[in-house]
């Protein structure tokens, strides 16, 4: 279960899904991001995510997979929202099962420090009426860093 | 063939899509992009990458039977 939908996403039904769908394993860890309320002492009254059909759905494709083997996950799911968010619905979903739980866990960062800097989104906010492009925060490049820091890549 | 826009370059050239012809002599990405740049300064910029038909380039490329060139702006990330 990896991919975009430009329609609302409901995180507790994909992760009913997931969980049924992995068998054996003995833990499965889940995130969702939600689209803020506020940002740069604004009011945000909504996003719209720009993307690539092919770019983007690869780049989703080779972060599962790279999450995938590297914490000998069972399996993984990333869906990410497109189009127009509004606040306090959800923009993204990751769940990961493995075998113990401590690689469940670590998946599901890693994940989304890759999808937070590497995938091919563009997010237009429109705070207090007017539009801004919003690139990846420094912040998000440091978390980013420190799984290479970890482990050398 | 069609260049298509995303990000904030697709607000600087007011659509996501362009059909365009390719004049003679505008036979690689770089001189696609140097070309279109007249126009649209932006993507001169060097942090703006180029997709051709959904594979990313260096910029050396030739552009041959290519159906969509991308320009991509940083992306903003998930």
């Amino acid at each position: 279960m990896i991919g975009v939908s430009d329609k609302p996403i409901d995180p507790p039904s994909l992760l009913a899904t997931f969980i049924a769908s992995v068998a054996g394993a003995g833990g499965i860890a889940s995130f969702t991001g939600v689209v803020r309320e506020s940002n740069e002492g604004g009011e945000v009254e909504r996003l719209w995510l720009d993307f690539h059909g092919q770019l983007t759905v690869s780049a989703l494709n080779e972060i599962g997979g790279d999450t995938r083997t590297r914490f000998a996950l069972i399996d993984i799911a990333i869906v990410h929202r497109v189009g127009t968010v509004l606040p306090g619905e959800p923009i993204v979903f990751v769940a990961a099962g493995a075998e113990h739980r401590r690689a469940a866990f670590d998946a599901v960062d890693y994940a989304m420090d890759r999808v937070k800097t590497e995938a091919p989104f563009w997010k237009r906010e429109t705070r207090d009426g007017t539009d801004h492009w919003i690139e990846a925060r420094p912040s998000d490049h440091d978390h980013r860093a420190r799984w290479e820091d970890e482990f050398g890549r | 063939m069609k260049l298509l826009f995303f990000g904030r370059l697709r607000d600087c050239a007011g659509v996501g899509e362009r059909e365009i012809d390719l004049p003679p002599g505008i036979t690689t990405v770089a001189s696609l992009r140097e070309w279109i740049g007249r126009d649209l300064p932006q993507l001169l910029e060097p942090t703006v990458r180029i997709a051709i038909d959904d594979r990313l380039a260096i910029g050396g490329e030739t552009i041959g039977d290519a159906r969509e060139i991308a320009f991509l702006p940083t992306v903003s990330g998930g």
